[in-house]
C-alpha cells in the first residue's frame, strides 16, 4: 500500500469521527464541505478536519481510499459514512445522530 | 467542460438499463446537478453502494468534469 494510503488509514482510524474536506471547519471552501461541518456542529459531534486542498496527494488519495469520487467524506470509527448527500439525507431522517450515539462519539 | 444533463442520464441508463432518472440543473453551468435515480439494482444495496453504482456509470467523469451531482438513489421495486 502506498505512503498516502497508510497517512489517511492512520487518520481515519485513530480519530472517532473525520471529515475530510475542502478547506477547514473556520473556513470551509465549497459549500458541500460548509454544509457537512454544519451537520456535524449542529449535532455537537466533535471532529477532525482534513483539508485535502492543502495536500494534493490525500485530495487523491482519499478518493482511492474507498472509491468514492468527491469530497467531502465523513468517516466514524473508521468506516466510511459517505459524502455531502448521504450525510443530508441521514441528517434529515435522524439516522446520522442515532449513528453517532450508537458508536458513542456524541451524548444520546 | 461541462456535461449536460441528457449525457449525464446516457451514462447512467447504460449501466443501469431499467433507471429511472430525473435531473435538475442546479446552476446552469453544466457543472452542478441534483438527480433522483431508481433502479432495482440497487435491491440490497447500502446507501453508498448505490451512490458507487452511479458513480461507476459516469466512467471517472464525477469529481472530474462533473464538479457536483447532488444523488438520491432509491430501488425501484419491479
Amino acid at each position: 500500500m502506498t505512503d498516502i494510503h497508510n497517512q489517511i488509514d492512520t487518520t481515519v482510524k485513530n480519530n472517532d469521527v473525520v471529515l475530510f474536506m475542502k478547506g477547514n471547519t473556520d473556513m470551509p471552501q465549497c459549500g458541500f464541505s460548509g454544509r457537512s461541518v454544519q451537520i456535524l456542529q449542529h449535532l455537537g459531534v466533535p471532529f477532525k478536519d482534513v483539508n485535502v486542498l492543502a495536500n494534493d496527494e490525500i485530495r487523491q488519495g482519499i478518493k482511492d481510499y474507498t472509491n468514492w469520487p468527491t469530497v467531502p467524506q465523513l468517516y466514524v470509527k473508521g468506516e466510511f459514512v459517505g459524502g455531502a448527500d448521504i450525510m443530508m439525507e441521514m441528517y434529515q431522517s435522524g439516522e446520522l445522530k442515532q449513528l453517532m450515539e450508537e458508536k458513542g462519539v456524541v451524548a444520546a | 467542460m461541462a456535461m449536460t444533463a441528457p449525457e449525464i442520464e446516457t451514462f447512467i441508463k447504460d449501466a443501469l438499463p431499467d433507471a429511472v432518472i430525473e435531473i435538475k440543473d442546479l446552476a446552469g453551468d453544466g457543472n452542478h446537478y441534483s438527480a433522483t435515480v431508481a433502479s432495482s439494482s440497487f435491491k440490497g444495496k447500502s446507501r453508498v453502494q448505490q451512490h458507487q453504482m452511479v458513480y461507476a456509470a459516469l466512467k471517472g467523469n464525477m469529481g472530474g468534469v462533473l464538479h457536483a451531482l447532488a444523488l438520491t438513489t432509491t430501488v425501484l421495486e419491479n
